[in-house]
C-alpha cells in the first residue's frame, strides 16, 4: 500500500494558500444535497459539525454523552497557543511551527503542522467573537502566559478551564445551527461501526445507549473526531467514557492507525492513592510556570517537606536542564520524575510522586498573584487530597494524558478509506511523537473551524449530489448485523470476573510494560500477556443488564474489547520503534546521559498499521510513510 | 492513613421512564475515606455484579468536576453536604464511620428519569440552542484584540461562564426552576460588546423555551446558587429578568 500525505507543492508559508486555491468547491445548491455524519462533539466535532453546517450541509451529529457539552475537551485546563505576537517576545508562525515540530521530536508533517501554526491566529479571533471569556490584561487586551517547549509567552487561557470555555463555545455555535435545522443532533448515541459502499464511507452504525436500538445512518462522509484512547491504561486523565471504539471499528474496516505506540503521559497529576482509583486528576502544566519541582537529596528522607533545607533539596529539572528548568516539554519532565523515583528519591506513602512546590512563587509574587492564577486548580488539588498546596508542596506524578497516535489521515485528514475523516486526537497527524501543552486544544478547533470545512468540500465535489444507496443495502445489514453479533457475544459469556477488573488487569500490564519506559523483553512479554488476558476476557467476563436499555457496563464491555486488541497493537507499534523519540523512550537507546536517542536514518517515518486477521494474535501489517524534512533540520533535541 | 469505613446506602432504582421507582439498599464495609464518592459507588456495582445483579446506572464523566455529568442528590441536597463542590469531588472523608447516606435523582419535570439516577437533560441543550450564543459564522471574525473588553467585565463574563450545565440548581430549586442555568448564559454574553446585538433576542428566546421546557418559574429561594459547584451568583437571575422586561417593551 502506498501512503500519499498528500501535502500540497511550493513553499511551506504557501502550502495551504495554494491549497485553498486549488481545492474544488461545492456550490451553495448543492450543499444542502449533500449529508456527513461527524462523531465526537468535542473540540474537532463540535467545531466541524457548526461550521459545516453554516455552510449548508446537512450534518448529523453525535456524541455518547447526555449533552454535546460533557466532551471530554472541557477538561482541558491550561491553554491554547497561538503565535499572535502580542507580547512582543520574538514570536512568529515560523516559531509557533518549530516549536511544536521540535517538540513532536520530528515525527511529524511539515506540512500540517505548519498550517496548524498558520490558522491557530483565527482561532483566537473566533472564540473571542464567540464571547469565550480569555483571559485580559487592565488595558482590555489579550493575556498570554508561558507553557513547557517554548521560550515566548504565546498561551492564550481562561483561568484553568480553557478547555472548557473553547468548547462551550463550539458547542453554542453547534447548539445555533441545531436550531438552525442544519445540524441534526443525537446526543447518547454510540458509533459501533462504519459502513462502507464501494470503497468509500457511506454511513454508519450507532447504538441508541437510552433504548438499546441499532440505528443505520446515511451520509456523503463520515468524520471522526472521537478523541484518544489513553483509557486503554484503565488509570489516565481521560474522562471515563472517553474510549477507542469507532477508532478501532473503523480501523477494522480497513482504516489504517498510525503510531499506536505515541502515548503522551502527562508529568503533573495527582498521585494514585488506593486501589479503588477509577482515574488519575491533571493539574494544569502552566502550573510549573511558578512552581518548583523537586525531591529530597536522601534516600529515605522522611522529613515533612516544610522542614527539608533548600540545599538537602534536588532540583533535578532545573539543574539538569538550566535553560528550560521546570518548563521543558511534557516528555522530559515525566521521565525524569520515573528517573528520580526509580531511584528511591520519590515522596509520599508509595515512593512516587515529587513535589511542586509554590513557596518561593508566593513569596516573590504574593498569595493574591498566585491564587488568581492558580485558585482553581489548588483548590481542586486540596479536595482530592486533604492537603493546601499553598502551605506544603503538592505531590505530583505523571499520568497518560494524551495519545499522539490514531487514525492515519493525509493533508485533507482523510484516511485511507475515502470519505472517512478524522480530526482532533482521533487522528496522528500533528503532534509527532510528542504534543507541546496548549497544542490539543489549537489542534482540535484548528481541524474543526478551518480544515475540514475546506477539506471535505474538496472531497464532495466529486461525489454525485443525492448518490443514496439506502440504509437496507447489504452494507448496512453487514455492518448493523456484527455489531449486534458482538453484543450478543458479550452476554453470551456469562462469566465471573467483571468488565472493570479485566480493564484494571489490562491497564496495569499496559502501563508497566508500554508505559513511560519501554524494553524489548517487556513489550514481548506484555503482547503475550495481553493475548492470554485478553483471551480469559472472552472467557470469564460478566456482562450485567440487559441490551434493551440503558446500560452502562454494556458500553463499557465492547470499549474494553477494543482496548483489548487496540493494546496489542501498541506494545507491536513500539517494539518495531528500536529508537526513542519524544514520548517513546526504549530503554536500549539512550545518550550517555540518558536523553532519548533518536534514530532519523532508519525510523523517521509515520508506522500506519493495516488490520488483517484477529485470533489469539492480532496480526497487523505495518506501511511507512516516510517523513521528509525540506525546511527545517531535524537535530537531537535539547532543552539544557 | 486511610482508615475504612461502614455506609449505609439507600439509592433509588428505577428500570426506566415509566416504571415505578423504589429505594434500594445496601450496606458497604470497605469504604476508604479517600475514595470519592462516585469511587464508593463503583465499589458498589462491582459488589452487585458479583452477586450476579444489576448495577446501580448514575452519570458521569470527567471525574473532576468539570463536564457536569454527575448531578446526585445526596441525603437531599443536590451534589451533597459541600459547597461548591459536584458529587465527583465529594470525598468520603466527608462522612463518619456508619452514616447513612440516601441518594436520589434530580427530580423535575423537565428532567425526566431514564434509569435509577440517570435524568434526561436535553432541555437544557434546547435552552442554549435558543439562543445561548454570539452568532459568529466561523471565518467571519475580526482580529481578537481590536475589541479590548474592560478586564472586571471579563472576569465576572467568566464568573457566569463557569457554568457547568449539571442541573443542581433545579433539583435544589423548590420550583424546578431552571433561572440560574440561563441566567448564567446570559449574563455572560451580556458581558461582551459583541454579545449585545442579539441581547434582547437573547433574552426572549431562552426565557421562552425554558418555559417550554416545563421549568418553573423563580421565587427567590436562593437555592440554586447554595448547591451550584460554581458557586454562581443568582445576580444572574435578576440580570435576566431586567433584561427580558427590557427586550419585550423595546419589541
Amino acid at each position: 500500500m502506498k501512503l500519499d500525505s498528500k501535502i500540497p507543492e511550493g513553499p511551506l508559508e504557501l502550502k495551504w494558500s495554494n491549497y485553498k486555491r486549488d481545492m474544488k468547491l461545492v456550490s451553495p445548491n448543492n450543499k444542502r444535497k449533500y449529508e456527513v455524519i461527524v462523531v465526537g462533539t468535542g473540540l474537532a466535532g463540535g467545531a466541524a459539525a457548526a461550521s459545516l453546517g453554516e455552510l449548508g450541509y446537512n450534518v448529523k451529529s453525535f456524541c455518547i454523552s447526555d449533552s454535546a457539552r460533557r466532551a471530554h475537551s472541557i477538561a482541558a485546563q491550561g491553554g491554547i497557543n497561538a503565535a499572535k505576537n502580542y507580547p512582543n517576545d520574538g514570536d512568529s508562525i515560523w516559531g509557533l511551527f518549530y516549536d511544536t515540530i521540535k517538540g513532536g521530536d520530528y515525527r511529524a508533517r511539515e506540512g500540517n503542522v505548519y498550517r496548524l501554526a498558520e490558522v491557530a491566529n483565527n482561532i483566537i479571533d473566533q472564540s473571542v467573537a464567540q464571547g469565550v471569556p480569555f483571559a485580559r490584561e487592565y488595558s482590555g487586551l489579550l493575556a498570554n502566559r508561558s507553557f513547557g517547549g517554548a521560550q515566548v509567552s504565546r498561551t492564550f487561557y481562561a483561568r484553568g478551564q480553557t478547555g472548557q470555555q473553547l468548547l462551550l463555545g463550539a458547542y453554542q455555535a453547534m447548539l445555533r445551527q441545531v436550531n438552525a435545522g442544519s445540524v441534526d443532533y443525537h446526543p447518547r448515541h454510540e458509533m459501533l461501526d462504519i459502513v462502507i459502499i464501494d470503497g468509500k464511507a457511506r454511513g454508519i452504525i450507532t447504538r441508541d445507549l437510552v433504548s438499546g436500538e441499532l440505528k443505520r445512518w446515511e451520509a456523503d462522509a463520515v468524520v471522526l473526531a472521537t478523541g484518544g484512547y489513553g483509557n486503554v491504561f484503565y488509570l489516565s486523565t481521560n474522562a471515563k467514557n472517553s474510549n477507542v471504539t469507532a477508532a478501532w471499528r473503523a480501523h477494522k474496516r480497513g482504516a489504517l492507525f498510525a503510531n499506536p505506540g505515541f502515548v503522551q503521559v502527562h508529568p503533573t497529576c495527582i498521585p494514585v492513592s488506593g486501589d479503588y482509583q477509577s482515574k488519575l486528576t491533571l493539574m494544569s502544566e502552566s502550573l510549573r510556570n511558578d512552581g518548583r519541582v523537586w525531591v529530597p537529596r536522601k534516600k529515605g528522607d522522611t522529613r515533612k517537606p516544610n522542614d527539608i533545607p533548600k540545599e538537602e533539596r534536588y532540583y533535578y529539572l532545573e539543574e539538569r536542564y538550566p535553560s528550560f528548568g521546570n518548563l521543558v516539554p511534557r516528555d522530559v519532565a515525566s521521565r525524569n520524575a520515573k528517573m528520580v523515583c526509580d531511584d528511591g528519591l520519590g515522596v509520599g506513602k508509595t515512593g512516587l510522586a515529587v513535589y511542586l512546590d509554590f513557596h518561593d512563587a508566593i513569596k516573590r509574587d504574593g498569595l493574591e498573584t498566585i491564587t488568581a492564577k492558580y485558585g482553581n486548580l489548588f483548590d481542586m488539588y486540596k479536595n482530592i487530597t486533604d492537603e493546601d498546596p499553598y502551605k506544603v508542596p503538592m505531590r505530583i506524578y505523571p499520568a497518560v494524558h494524551y495519545t499522539m497516535g490514531g487514525l492515519w489521515v493525509d493533508y485533507n485528514l482523510m484516511t485511507n478509506i475515502p470519505g472517512l475523516f478524522a480530526a482532533g486526537e482521533a487522528n496522528f497527524s500533528d503532534h509527532g511523537a510528542n504534543r507541546l501543552g496548549a497544542s490539543a486544544l489549537m489542534q482540535g478547533l484548528a481541524d474543526g473551524y478551518f480544515v475540514l470545512p475546506a477539506t471535505i468540500g474538496n472531497y464532495l465535489a466529486d461525489v454525485k449530489p443525492g448518490t443514496r444507496y439506502g440504509t437496507d443495502h447489504e452494507a448496512f445489514t453487514a455492518a448493523a448485523k456484527d455489531a449486534q453479533a458482538q453484543i450478543d457475544k458479550l452476554f453470551n459469556v456469562k462469566g465471573k470476573r467483571t468488565i472493570i477488573d479485566f480493564h484494571r488487569s489490562l491497564g496495569k500490564i499496559v502501563w508497566d510494560k508500554v508505559g513511560i519506559a519501554r524494553t524489548k523483553e517487556g513489550l514481548e512479554v506484555a503482547i503475550k500477556e495481553i493475548q492470554d488476558l485478553r483471551a480469559e476476557f472472552w472467557k470469564d467476563v460478566f456482562v450485567p443488564g440487559e441490551q434493551n436499555n440503558y446500560n452502562k457496563y454494556l458500553e463499557f464491555a465492547g470499549r474494553v474489547a477494543d482496548f483489548f486488541e487496540l493494546a496489542e497493537l501498541m506494545a507491536k507499534d513500539a517494539l518495531q520503534r528500536n529508537e526513542s523519540c519524544g514520548c517513546h523512550l526504549r530503554e536500549e537507546f539512550q545518550t550517555e546521559d540518558g536523553e532519548a536517542l533518536r534514530n532519523d536514518e532508519e525510523y523517521s517515518y509515520v508506522a500506519a498499521w493495516e488490520f488483517k486477521k484477529l485470533q489469539h494474535e492480532l496480526e497487523e501489517e505495518m506501511h511507512k510513510e516516510n517523513l521528509e524534512f525540506e525546511f527545517v533540520e531535524p537535530t537531537q533535541r535539547s532543552y539544557k | 492513613m486511610s482508615k475504612d469505613m461502614t455506609i449505609h446506602l439507600k439509592y433509588w432504582r428505577q428500570t426506566g421512564p415509566n416504571a415505578a421507582g423504589h429505594f434500594e439498599e445496601r450496606t458497604l464495609h470497605t469504604v476508604d475515606e479517600h475514595m470519592s464518592f462516585l469511587e464508593m459507588l463503583d465499589v458498589l456495582n462491582e459488589e452487585l455484579q458479583l452477586e450476579g445483579k444489576v448495577p446501580l446506572e448514575f452519570d458521569y464523566d470527567c471525574r473532576e468536576g468539570i463536564c457536569g455529568a454527575c448531578n446526585l442528590v445526596i441525603n437531599g441536597v443536590a451534589h451533597g453536604p459541600n459547597a461548591e463542590v459536584p458529587s465527583c469531588q465529594l470525598h468520603m472523608r466527608t462522612y463518619n464511620d456508619g452514616d447513612s447516606i440516601t441518594i436520589e435523582p434530580p427530580r423535575a419535570a423537565a428532567f425526566p428519569i431514564i434509569k435509577d439516577l440517570v435524568v434526561d437533560r436535553g432541555s437544557f441543550d434546547r435552552i442554549i440552542a435558543a439562543g445561548g450564543y454570539i452568532s459568529a459564522k466561523t471565518g467571519s471574525t475580526q482580529e481578537a484584540n481590536t475589541m479590548p473588553v474592560q478586564k472586571e467585565k471579563s472576569d465576572l463574563a467568566f464568573d457566569y461562564a463557569a457554568c457547568i450545565g449539571c442541573g443542581a440548581c433545579v433539583a435544589a430549586c423548590p420550583n424546578a426552576s431552571a433561572s440560574l442555568f440561563t441566567g448564567a448564559k446570559i449574563a455572560h454574553l451580556n458581558k461582551y460588546p459583541q454579545g449585545q446585538v442579539e441581547r434582547d433576542n437573547r433574552v426572549i428566546a431562552m426565557v421562552e423555551q425554558m418555559e417550554e421546557e416545563g421549568f418553573g418559574d423563580c421565587s427567590n429561594f436562593g437555592e440554586c446558587e447554595a448547591v451550584c459547584p460554581q458557586g454562581i451568583s443568582i445576580a444572574a437571575i435578576a440580570e435576566m429578568r431586567m433584561d427580558y422586561v427590557k427586550a419585550t417593551f423595546r419589541k
